[in-house]
């Protein structure tokens, strides 16, 4: 087998190459303009959604350090205006089911930050009661069907929440959220080509933030446009960067709406980038400092301030107040986990099966 | 009514989707072409295209599927067309079905029924003939449900369905033939009831599935020996009907136990520990355990026979725990 050698003699894969040679827009999207409409309420309301994320996350990785919190931690710091727009465009009545990376989204489909870091700090009053974790955040009321470990395992899940709208003949649409470290994984691929067959309403949101843990893109899919694969299984695509809130607003609103009205799944891919390691045992070092700034020009939080500001009019004196006010709601909320009871042993012993095996602590 | 265990089966499924519009059936080839053991036959014709759901081979996606519909409240029967494909699947059952219920802390159920012929069913060659339930039952989270007559096939299937945890329903794929009395209409097999197949005094014989029926021959052996044995049939092996067995051993205070899987980590493994500790004093020989041989299963049939319990095999392993036989 003969190897492409470069001038120097080493090996350079072939991806690689084409990656070098395409350095300018390596993964070939076109820059977007901001999205057109814009409200000043409605940016606002996004804004403080994704500031108290930010915060939210802030908080769990100084607790992290601190001790205080356990296991994985996986933040999604930089990429707060995807799950932000795309939940944004949702009725209290559809579905959301995500990733591990999933305390915006819980957020976002209108949980509190208190439920979030309860939970991380794995206490009862926690999303999940303490039993689920920073990957597994549930709100059954709120329609938020979690977040789940197994890269990939969850888009068949996915797509049977959809299936049952579709069974029942409500109008509720799924959003399922993953990374681009799920498109390589077989379950990613059965649970779309079954949407795409059945016609369910559900929208595919791959959070590309260009990375699966230490591995770039260009190193796990031999074709980076990921929504390519839509058109193997007959479903709708879109593709764009990520860092306008109410652009991802906009564009996950007309997949809804497909998915809504024609029952048309749709894959969308937003362009976007984390800012901290994959979790926090990791800095982050395959990336260069450059490119880590580079993106950070594009923080969606810095982002919609300077829109609040520059295209609405909204007064430095009135971000501040509501900066204040997060700042004030997550410092509560990291209070109320601290000073919240430990998981019960009643709950997790009742929570295995409806009606429990014997005794489990006997067996 | 005599019917067979698939009949029975069939009848289950039918009278409970009769009952509630949210159960659905989905599997490969459980509509149009009926089902590949013809489970399912007629179904199609009686429920419709929006029941009965052919899916495409995907095992990982369509049990996913199912799993997803369950949370939110639909009642799903997932036909795995052998278990042994449910494999690629296994990452939807273990690491959601069965964790979902805990890891939201209770908000979610998840009424799913998962349910194929599993074991051998002669010359079917090493992917084709495998045993499961050990693998399913060693996690927390799921039941698993192995019926050996068609009377608890029909009344474990209904139980199963309207049950709200996921259900492992391991079928006998050399049981579908099989003919029994079943009763009409709304009958129900308690999940985690066991029941004795055959009474005796000098030793027990745990068994489930097709190998109830296996023991129940050695039985008839031994009876002409005039050795009594009782066949206890725990039909449902997580969760496990213990004081059923122990009540057996405290009678005859013997125990062989007859799977059809390897002794490996297998379910005879998790008895006998739980009969040794709970019946320790009551126990008048060591535990026999009667498994197939550990290698996969070979496609010729004097191997098929060998690795694979057999009656004498049975006689020899009772008349051990009698004393009555050296080695
Ligand atoms: C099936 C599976 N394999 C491996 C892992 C370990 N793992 C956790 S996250 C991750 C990277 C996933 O990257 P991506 O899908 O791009 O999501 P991101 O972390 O970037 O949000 C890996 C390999 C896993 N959780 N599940
Ligand atoms: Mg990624």
């Amino acid at each position: 087998m003969g190897l492409a050698s470069s001038s120097e003699g080493r090996y350079i894969p072939p991806r690689r190459r084409a990656h070098r040679a395409a350095k300018e827009d390596p993964l070939n999207v076109q820059r977007q303009e901001n999205a057109v409409a814009v409200d000043k309420k409605e940016l606002l309301a996004l804004y403080q959604q994704m500031l108290t994320i930010r915060r939210v996350e802030e908080a769990s990785a100084k607790a992290y350090a601190q001790g205080k919190i356990g296991g994985f931690l996986h933040l999604g710091i930089g990429q707060e205006s995807v799950c932000v727009g795309a939940i944004s465009a949702l009725n209290p009545t559809d579905y959301v089911v995500g990733t591990y990376r999933e305390h915006g989204h819980y957020i976002a489909k209108g949980g509190s930050a208190k439920e979030v870091l309860a939970e991380l700090y794995g206490k009862s009053t926690g999303a999940s009661g303490g039993m689920g974790g920073s990957m597994h955040l549930f709100n059954a009321k709120n329609r938020m069907l979690g977040g789940y470990g197994i890269v990939g395992g969850h888009v068949p899940l996915a797509a049977g929440v959809a299936f049952a709208s579709k069974y029942r003949g409500t109008d509720e649409v799924t959003l399922c959220f993953f990374g681009d470290g799920s498109v390589p994984q077989g379950a990613f691929h059965e649970g779309i080509s079954i949407a795409g067959l059945w016609k369910l309403p559900i929208v595919f949101i791959c959070e590309n933030n260009q990375y699966s843990m230490g591995t770039p893109l260009y190193r796990t899919l031999a074709v980076a446009d990921v929504t390519e694969r839509a058109s193997g299984y007959g479903i709708a695509r879109d593709r764009f960067e990520g860092h306008d809130v109410l652009l991802v607003k906009e564009r996950i609103a007309e997949a809804v709406e497909r998915a809504r009205k024609t029952q048309q799944p749709t894959l969308v891919e937003v362009i976007t980038y984390r800012f901290r390691g994959h979790s926090m045992s990791d800095p982050g070092n395959y990336r260069t400092k450059d490119e880590v700034e580079e993106w950070k020009k594009r923080d969606p939080i810095t982002v919609g301030r300077e829109r609040l500001i520059g295209e609405l009019k909204v007064s430095e004196d009135e971000l501040i107040s509501l900066e204040a006010a997060v700042k004030a709601e997550v410092n509560e909320a990291v209070r109320f986990a601290d000073e919240s009871p430990v998981a019960s042993e009643a709950v997790m012993w009742n929570s295995v099966l409806s009606t429990p095996d014997s005794d489990p602590r006997k067996i | 009514m005599r019917l067979s265990y698939r009949e029975a089966l069939n009848q289950a499924m039918s009278e409970e989707m009769d009952r509630d519009a949210d159960i659905f059936l989905m599997g490969e080839e459980v509509g149009h072409y009926q089902g590949a053991y013809k489970v399912s036959q007629g179904m199609l014709q009686k429920f419709g295209e929006k029941r009965v759901i052919d899916t495409p081979i995907a095992e990982c996606g369509f049990a996913g599927v199912g799993i997803g519909a369950a949370m939110v409240g639909l009642r799903p029967i997932v036909e795995f067309m052998t278990w042994n494909f449910s494999l690629v699947a296994i990452d939807q059952i273990i690491n959601t079905a069965a964790k979902v219920r805990l890891m939201s802390g209770g908000q979610f159920k998840m009424p799913i029924v998962f349910r194929g012929p599993g074991g051998a069913a002669g010359q079917l060659g090493a992917q084709h003939s495998q045993c499961f339930e050990s693998m399913y039952a060693n996690c927390p989270g799921l039941k698993v449900v192995m019926p050996s007559t068609p009377a608890d096939a029909k009344g474990l299937l209904k139980a199963a369905i309207r049950d709200d945890d996921p259900i492992i329903f391991i079928e006998g794929e050399r049981l579908y033939g099989f003919q029994g009395e079943v009763p009409e209409g709304e009958h129900l097999v308690p999940i985690g009831k066991g029941d004795i197949k055959r009474e005796g005094t000098d030793c027990t014989i745990v068994s489930w599935s097709k190998m109830v029926h296996t023991a129940l021959e050695a039985a008839e052996e031994l009876a002409k020996e005039n050795i009594s044995v009782e066949v206890v049939d725990p039909r449902t092996i997580r969760p496990l009907d213990e004081e059923m067995i122990f009540e057996s051993v405290r009678k005859t205070n013997r125990c062989v136990i007859l799977e059809e899987g390897y002794s490996f980590s297998g379910i005879g493994a998790e008895i006998a520990a739980r009969v040794q500790s709970k019946c320790f004093d009551d126990l008048d020989a060591p535990i026999e355990r009667i498994n197939r041989f550990e290698v996969p299963m070979p496609y010729a049939p004097n191997l098929e026979a060998l690795i694979t319990p057999d009656v004498p095999r049975i006689v020899a392993a009772v008349k051990r725990a009698m004393y009555l036989e050296k080695n």
